[in-house]
């Protein structure tokens, strides 16, 4: 993929368009052993969590063709992804362009600011998402990384396109 | 402004905040000199779902900070009430457990219980007490053994030079975050709206209560409870909706407006000279529900600017103005008396 | 023992002609036993009435009423100690104390804790009444569990309660006076702007829902609290005393109608019709006692055209 278009902003909108045409099969199967790993992993997410365990997300990538739903019960958590228009059935909504979200997932954001900045659209039960925010933040490093790590060398690819967005995240 | 070095004996202590234990981690990080924190539950003015310590968790991050020489300071400084009163009893017998360096106080009865079974642990008066007279804060001293006081958001730098002269405790005060408008402690605005009470429950605007709605002409309101708080054009800043900080009718008005204040954050990192010549002991960064991000870039700024201040440096915050809240500072009550 | 009826301090600033005659009719008309006198808002407002504080309280005193010197709610200026430290000079006066400020200086000296002053726990009512304190005017936006709670740890140190039943209810304090912002002033220029509002100025939200009332440094309820149906509970829970805030409409015919209810003479949807005839404005608010949110009403009220 060429700098010029990572420079150009146009990376997320590449990604979806990319995407878009693909089953979404595959991808829940990497989505769902994404969310397993963190189970796994970072059991203190799902304690700070508390109640909300049994609240369902929606994360909606404004520059992806899919919504995805989070339901972070540690017993059986699950991420999966759903085509657009289809409504998803949420306790809470959270919703912004790729960037956004990434800085928060990849820990580096004032994702309290952003979270209301106007930038992300936080809809639904504001208090569940308001919890996922403390519950993601206080998971030192990048969750990112982390997937990124479960993932092994396959994803060597993916860590390159990791340090290429933060340098673009810098710059912008 | 003051810009002499000041003597190294006088150089404040630092103090700040820790939601959660990657924000405690931050802020020891970036050279805090303490870190206050609440349990998570009723017994703490920022009582969020998500936000806070189990004792475990406390345990583990007094550990961390006292490896590298950070004190932790906890805060029961919401009011037992009853008949619930023995939960805040329990934080602070956990605080005296765990051996906490101190926990700050704002209720008469939290902190005659603390000062009755254990009175070696020490005491500081939360801003939730509200005490801003040399009279109430010599109550606190002379009855419960206070240690130290923070003093409400709403006086002078004159004035704290005035009442440190009185009392025979230290002063920490508030230097950077979010503004408190309305006295604290003496605040049920959130209990009148939404039936949870600062008080009582810990809790100011709770987010269960918050609904953001999108108008067709592409503006949003933000509510609490059945409440509409603000309204914003599209694209304007959509703030979190805090009654004390949204805009309403008067009948002297022709247009909304910011009835309290505007949605600003205070920055006093100008007035720091002269905040410590006032005889401040201790500077306190507001944030406990802020990302450890944020933690860490004001925490280290702070720190730099503390630092250059006692080396006798100019210092420049400057760059802090972008983490204040819709990117607008203000010196608040503490500069002059024409903010009252 | 018989629950008593009290006139709370007159949170709003009225001419001071206005505040005099308003008193005298308490005095001569009103079925109250105890009175609150003192301005517990605004310590720059005091010096207008200071010329008629004597008239006023002989003649309530004369009437048989007990005169109490409510203090100022929140000491931040010089001016706010002075005023609320002089009145603890008077070695026979009846202080009730709404700021800690005062606590030292009444030190085992007889008197009451006012509702500005924090007390949510017996811990604090058995410390304050240690210090002195023999009658505890409760925070409003306490619940029944715990109103009854105080009450009961009241008793036990020897002391009693009040809870206001009538009237705005005071929501927050700040140093800042609103009343003054709203005209674009300070409250150091703030030409008294607030005697314009004899209940407070009302704030609605953008969406034209009334909301609050501003007084001052003060911001208190938009709606007028009303407890005539919780009365029999805070009775039975042993509540020494029930407050009226005074307003602008006939207070001597409030608390004619609250006296009747507490003889047993009317029931609570008669005092209710009342006071709604009296112009008490509607919908009333009483839902800090029922654990909801203030501003509600809980339970049937009266339609009432």
């Amino acid at each position: 993929m060429a700098e010029e278009n990572l420079k150009g902003l146009m990376l997320p909108v590449v990604i979806g368009k990319l995407l878009a045409p693909l089953p979404l099969f595959p991808l829940q199967f990497i989505l769902s052993r994404m969310v397993r790993g963190i189970a796994q992993r970072r059991p203190e997410f799902f304690a700070r969590l508390g109640s909300h365990i049994d609240s369902s997300y929606a994360i909606d990538v404004t520059e992806l063709p899919f919504v995805l739903l989070l339901k972070p019960n540690p017993r059986n958590p699950e991420l999966t992804a759903h085509r657009r228009p289809d409504k998803v059935a949420s306790d809470a909504s959270i919703a912004g362009p790729f960037m956004e979200l990434f800085k928060v997932l990849d820990g580096r954001g004032d994702s309290d600011a952003m979270f209301f900045s106007g930038n992300l659209k936080v809809s639904g039960n504001t208090e569940a998402a308001v919890c996922l925010r403390y519950a993601l933040d206080d998971l030192e490093g990048s969750v990112i990384e982390d997937l990124l790590h479960m993932g092994g060398p396959a994803l060597m690819p993916a860590h390159l396109l990791l340090q290429r967005l933060r340098r673009l995240e810098m710059q912008a | 402004m003051n810009t002499q070095a000041i003597t190294p004996n006088a150089k404040p202590e630092l103090v700040c905040p820790a939601g959660t234990p990657a924000a405690l981690r931050a802020a020891v990080d970036s050279g805090a000199d303490a870190v206050y924190c609440g349990l998570a539950n009723e017994t703490n003015a920022r009582n969020f779902a998500g936000l806070n310590f189990t004792p475990d968790l406390l345990e583990q991050g007094i550990a961390y900070a006292r490896g590298r020489g950070t004190k932790v300071l906890l805060a029961v400084n919401s009011f037992a009430t009853a008949p619930r009163t023995q939960l805040w009893f329990d934080a602070v017998d956990t605080a005296a457990r765990l051996g906490v360096d101190a926990v700050i106080v704002a209720d008469i009865g939290v902190a005659s219980y603390a000062a009755e079974h254990h009175p070696q642990l020490r005491l500081h008066l939360s801003v939730q007490a509200g005490a801003s007279s040399p009279e109430a804060i010599r109550y606190y001293c002379s009855e419960f053994n206070v240690k130290r006081v923070v003093l409400p958001r709403i006086l002078t730098v004159t004035e704290i030079a005035a009442i440190h002269r009185e009392i025979p405790c230290e002063i920490e005060a508030f230097v950077f975050g979010n503004i408190g408008m309305m006295s604290e402690g003496r605040c049920s605005l959130t209990n009148y709206v939404t039936g949870t009470s600062t008080n009582m429950d810990g809790v100011c605007s709770p987010a269960n209560a918050v609904h953001y709605m999108d108008l067709p002409d592409g503006s949003k309101t933000a509510g609490l409870g059945d409440f509409e708080i603000d309204c914003f054009a599209a694209g304007e800043h959509a703030g979190y909706p805090t009654i004390c900080k949204g805009r309403y009718l008067s009948p002297v008005r022709k247009e909304p407006y910011y009835a309290f204040e505007e949605p600003v954050s205070l920055n006093l990192s100008s007035l720091l000279p002269d905040l410590i010549a006032a005889g401040v002991t201790a500077l306190k960064i507001e944030g406990r529900q802020r990302s450890r991000s944020y933690v860490q870039a004001v925490v280290s700024a702070y720190r730099r600017a503390v630092d250059d201040i006692a080396a006798g440096r100019w210092h420049d915050l400057s760059g802090l103005v972008a983490l204040t809240e819709g990117g607008k500072e203000t010196q608040g009550a503490f500069q002059t008396k024409k903010w009252r | 023992m018989t629950t008593e009826l009290t006139m709370g301090p007159l949170l709003f600033h009225w001419p001071a002609e206005t505040k005099r005659d308003f008193w005298f009719r308490v005095a001569d008309e009103a079925p109250v036993e105890t009175v609150y006198l003192g301005e517990a808002v605004c310590s720059k407002r005091e010096p207008f009435f200071n010329p008629h504080i004597e008239e006023v309280s002989e003649r309530l005193t004369r009437a048989g009423k007990r005169v109490v010197w409510s203090s100022l709610a929140q000491v931040v200026t010089a001016i706010d100690r002075r005023a609320s430290t002089g009145i603890a000079e008077f070695e026979t006066a009846d202080i009730e104390a709404n700021d800690a400020s005062l606590l030292p200086l009444l030190h085992r000296k007889p008197h009451r804790i006012g509702q500005y002053l924090n007390v949510y726990n017996e811990a604090t009512i058995t410390h304050l009444a240690s210090n002195g304190a023999y009658h505890f005017s409760l925070q409003p936006e306490l619940p029944a569990e715990t109103i009854s709670r105080l009450t009961e740890a009241a008793e036990a140190a020897g002391a009693t309660t009040e809870v206001q039943v009538f009237g705005r209810v005071t929501l927050a304090l700040s140093a800042r006076c609103y009343h003054a912002r709203a005209h674009g002033r300070t409250k150091d220029n703030c030409l008294f702007v607030c005697e314009n509002d004899a209940d407070g100025m009302e704030l609605q939200t953008r969406s034209h829902h009334k909301f609050l009332a501003i007084n001052g440094i003060q911001t208190l309820s938009h709606r007028y609290l009303e407890l005539s149906a919780e009365i029999p509970a805070l009775v039975a829970m042993g509540v020494a005393a029930l407050r009226l805030s005074p307003h602008s409409l006939d207070m001597t015919a409030v608390a004619r109608a609250y006296r009747q209810l507490l003889d047993g003479r009317i029931s609570a949807d008669e005092t209710f019709a009342r006071l709604a005839e009296l112009g008490m404005p509607q919908p009333v608010m009483n839902g800090f006692f029922h654990r909801k949110p203030g501003y509600l009403h809980v339970g049937a009220q009266p339609e009432l055209s």
